[in-house]
């Protein structure tokens, strides 16, 4: 590994913050106008310094004092928390339990982590252009009832860096939110539940057997889009013997059960054919006109859910105060740039395609070591393996990022922002989806 | 937030066109308006004390689980003794007693708010239980006169339009969430978030459609919001009455009365009077947890010998039940330590998990000293992800590994099949704590139905000191002959 791809030395992160983070685009986001508000200058952020030291409760009065602070310090990475009654920076002034959460976009975390039993491709922190499909599928049904359903318009997918994908959500009213009403989203959402020793973790119906609630019902359609070829095909997730019986045990009907196993048992299967066969027995018992043809339905219904549905790391969307890293920060172990998804094109999506810094750094030396005749980069020493010693002017660092790969990225997120609804605005603009879409460059 | 402002304009219209004189037209009250009359200190103190007698009936029936049912007939039973309330009438000498009563209601209220608007804490519990006996009148309110109270005020509901009730798939969404139902009020979502939790409503970009049987939700949340608000606010100003040296301590001995009125809850926070002051040790833990523990605490146990680790939930779980029944800080920290070998360095376990631990016990931060969960705590909060193995295993586990797990566990100590089925149907029925009382029995030899002293578990930690309890009396009675052995036994050592 080059010295650049090390995201953890201190030198390379300095010249990512110095030179391509987007300071000025991260503040537009959270601040909403262009002069600072309090949506900015009395919001947390917290930063995790090199060995694991945390400091909770800084605060700052625009993006300039931001770049600053995180220049001085040179974070491995740095969170975004709530917008306070008061600058998070003065609470050793205040009384104790003065400062408290006013204001804070709403946020969902989704990781991999939280798949494995479900995923074969890879476990634990690996993840692949493969498991990426749980993550695609899940983007797809969240936005999906994020929009139509809790009307939201103001929603950011960032990749995490590593094996996961964050939301952010910052409409007025998700700005708003009680912890009790984001609480009572994620009763809404939620349906994987049960510890590892449930089989089956989808209970929604209320009864037995009754319809799936309207809003899981159009989940349900969007899961089966991806079922065949992300569950079945791709992931084969019913090919070992453990997966097998987990998938009997959950269509909760011994007599087909004890059927199908006899049958599998005797020629190896592949997922595909074993759902074929479960689609028979349905089929069959309709025919037959048996009462054994609904139950078996729904229960189909809720494997496509607990095998597809997004599995939310609850906490996170809870409570206000609540801290989340930043979009653009790097991810220490990958060394990958958090960056923006757009959640029509997730399924393109590839996080091994994601620029990591030390590839931005290298774009940055390879610009400056052929734009040494153009005069352009005078200050710039061609062939200077980083440039984190030279000292950067604004305009400099600015400009830097729209010479690398991180361009396309930044350009969404400035597209987010720009967008009506973040200002507030006509009714008309509001009833369509917002995502300023450029294709993300695909270096392969 | 949602035009309040013009909800006071309707609500005093209205007053004055129907009733005139009266200045409590309705038995019900969104307490709006402070009280401005002269109030007499002892009013201020006795009103305040009978309508803190009702509050305090209402937090305990929540801490022994009460149905709302149940909850509803011991707080007309209280409320007749403390608290009368009236229906209006037009009769000249009822008006007159309705008038006194609802005066009394709205002064207590209001001195109640002083005393509770201190901590976050009280706030809380204040909203809470004012929230359920506004709840428990709004109920027991006759129709028509609760349809009249509804009308004075402007709740800012919409009814669907033309275009809507057109919409066959609308309709026919509306109609499956809500079966039976005709009609439906539109409200953004956020004024009905325990609707929207339960998934018992429709919605469509942002809106929520409530069913009129819903209606009522609708009413609670506002008041409940409401309430909120307005105590965040005398927060605010209660600094300037300190001046009045003699509202202050009436109002310190109010909010100390509110606190220990509910003495149930906190009974197993700290360890004192359970193991008789017996030290626990880290190492002592595996035999006492074959031995004693519920379920739940076997399960997160056996987990974290199994994997050398437990999640955060399950670290929280077990260790504060562990606090509670005597593990010293020191010792806790060696049985963690100890728990999770060598898969994590020294520097790992200090940085990240040391430091729970002394959270946990109080020594870290807000320094609280955290109770131990109760059984209704574990069963419907913190549900367990697909990776956790805390919560309640009646609750939590599918029925055939419950069974495998029970048997496993508790077999060595008497449990049988036999004992199983109905333990199942005790779980089917969601009565989780009757199958552990069940367990309980089954594993120290008690007859049927006896239970822990005749209650049934609420708590792992009654459990476990229950247990424990139990084999000492054993011990006891058969060590009365054998005590000389045992002091044999302690000189060797």
């Amino acid at each position: 590994m080059q010295v650049e791809d090390d995201a953890s030395a201190p030198e390379v992160m300095m010249a990512f913050y110095k030179r391509l983070y987007p300071f000025k685009s991260v503040f537009s986001w959270l601040n909403h106008q262009h002069a600072p508000t309090r949506l900015f200058t009395h919001r947390e952020f917290a930063f995790t310094l090199q060995g694991d030291v945390y400091i909770r409760y800084n605060s700052f009065a625009n993006a300039e004092e931001l770049k600053k602070q995180v220049v001085r310090l040179n974070p491995s990475r740095f969170e975004i928390g709530a917008v306070y009654n008061a600058r998070p920076r003065d609470k050793k002034t205040l009384r104790p339990g003065a400062l408290q959460p006013l204001q804070r976009e709403l946020v969902f975390d989704i990781d991999m982590t939280d798949y494995d039993e479900i995923r074969t491709c890879c476990s634990g922190k690996g993840i692949c252009k493969r498991c990426w499909g749980f993550i695609a599928v899940a983007v797809k049904i969240l936005d999906h009832t994020l929009r139509e359903h809790l009307g939201f318009r103001h929603i950011l997918w960032v990749y995490s860096g590593r094996r996961g994908i964050h939301c952010w959500i910052s409409d007025q009213e998700a700005l708003q939110l009680t912890d009790e009403q984001r609480k009572s989203i994620m009763g809404w959402l939620e349906v994987i539940k049960g510890g590892q020793d449930m089989a089956k973790k989808v209970n929604v119906r209320g009864q037995p057997n009754r319809q799936l609630h309207p809003s899981l019902q159009s989940a349900l359609q969007i899961a089966r889009g991806d079922f065949p070829r992300l569950v079945l095909q791709d992931q084969n997730c019913f090919s070992t013997a453990e997966q097998t019986s987990i998938l009997l045990e959950l269509l909760g009907n011994k007599e087909v059960e004890a059927r199908l196993r006899k049958r599998w048992a005797e020629s190896s299967k592949t997922s595909e054919e074993k759902w074929e066969d479960i689609k028979r027995e349905i089929s069959q018992a309709k025919s037959s006109g048996k009462d054994t043809n609904n139950s078996l339905y729904r229960a189909s219904e809720d494997i496509v859910l607990q095998y597809t549905y997004p599995r939310l790391d609850a906490e996170v969307s809870k409570h206000r105060n609540h801290l989340l890293k930043a979009p653009f920060c790097v991810h220490p172990a990958t060394g990958r740039v958090c960056v923006p998804v757009d959640p029509l094109h997730v399924d393109r999506f590839d996080p091994e395609t994601v620029p990591s810094v030390g590839q931005l750094l290298r774009e940055l030396d390879d610009l400056e070591t052929n734009a040494g005749t153009d005069g352009i980069q005078q200050s710039h020493h061609s062939g200077q393996k980083t440039s984190s010693a030279l000292p950067k002017v604004q305009t400099d660092s600015e400009v830097d990022w729209e010479r690398t790969s991180l361009k396309p990225y930044v350009e969404m997120l400035d597209a987010h922002i720009s967008s009506p609804s973040l200002t507030g605005s006509s009714e008309i603009e509001m009833l369509r989806p917002i995502y300023g879409r450029p294709e993300p460059i695909q270096t392969n | 937030m949602f035009g309040t402002a013009s909800r006071g304009n309707s609500f005093r219209a209205n007053t004055v066109q129907k009733h005139p004189v009266h200045k409590y037209p309705h038995l019900l009250n969104f307490y709006d308006k402070p009280p401005l009359d002269d109030i007499t200190l002892d009013e201020f103190e006795t009103f305040a004390i009978d309508r803190l007698r009702i509050l305090s009936e209402i937090e305990a029936s929540y801490v022994r689980n009460r149905s709302y049912d149940e909850l509803k007939a011991i707080v007309k039973a209280q409320q007749a003794k403390c608290m009368p309330l009236t229906a209006s009438s037009e009769k000249k000498e009822i008006v007159r007693i309705t008038e006194a009563e609802r005066r009394k209601d709205h002064i207590s209220h209001f001195v109640l708010r002083l005393a509770f608007c201190r901590s976050e804490e009280l706030r809380r519990r204040f909203v809470k239980a004012e929230t359920s006996l506004f709840r428990v009148r709004y109920d027991m309110e006759l129709s028509e006169d609760r349809k009249r109270f509804l009308e004075s005020r402007n709740f800012g509901w919409m009814t669907l339009s033309r275009e809507e009730e057109r919409d066959e798939v609308l309709m026919n969404d509306l109609r499956t969430v809500n079966p039976g139902e005709t009609l439906w009020y539109k409200v953004r979502w956020m004024r009905v978030p325990n609707l929207v939790e339960k998934r018992r409503v429709c919605l469509k970009g942002g809106w929520a459609y409530v069913p009129s049987k819903e209606q009522s939700s609708i009413v609670f949340q506002e008041f409940e919001t409401r309430l909120e608000a307005a105590l965040e606010l005398t927060a605010k100003a209660l600094p300037r009455l300190d001046e009045d040296t003699r509202l202050m301590p009436v109002l310190d001995h109010l909010g100390q009365g509110f606190l220990s009125g509910l003495s149930v809850a906190s009974e197993y926070s700290s360890a004192e009077g359970l193991g008789d002051g017996e030290e626990v040790k880290a190492e002592m833990i595996d035999d006492l947890a074959e031995k004693h523990w519920p379920m739940c605490m076997r399960h997160l146990h056996d987990c974290l010998r199994k994997d050398r680790h437990l999640k955060h939930y399950g670290r929280l779980q077990y260790g504060l039940f562990l606090k509670v029944v005597g593990l010293s800080i020191e010792e806790a920290i060696v049985f963690w330590r100890k728990a999770f070998g060598g898969r994590i360095t020294d520097d790992k376990f200090n940085k990240e998990y040391k430091y729970n631990i002394r959270h946990s016990y109080g020594l870290e931060g807000k320094r609280t000293n955290y109770a131990a969960y109760t059984c209704q705590r574990i069963i419907t909060q913190n549900q367990p992800g697909p990776q956790d193995c805390h919560g309640c295993p009646y609750r939590h586990f599918s029925a055939d590994r419950l069974q495998t797990a029970l048997l496993a566990s508790y077999g060595p100590q008497g449990l049988s099949a036999a004992d199983l089925p109905e333990i199942v149907s005790a779980v089917k029925q969601e009565h989780f704590h009757v199958a552990c009382t069940k367990v309980f029995e089954a594993t120290h030899g008690l007859p049927r139905g006896q239970g822990l002293d005749g209650e049934s578990v609420t708590h792992p930690n009654q459990y476990a000191a229950k247990s424990r309890e139990i084999e000492k009396a054993k011990l006891e009675s058969a060590g009365a002959v054998k005590a000389e052995v045992k002091d044999d036994n302690a000189m060797e050592f």
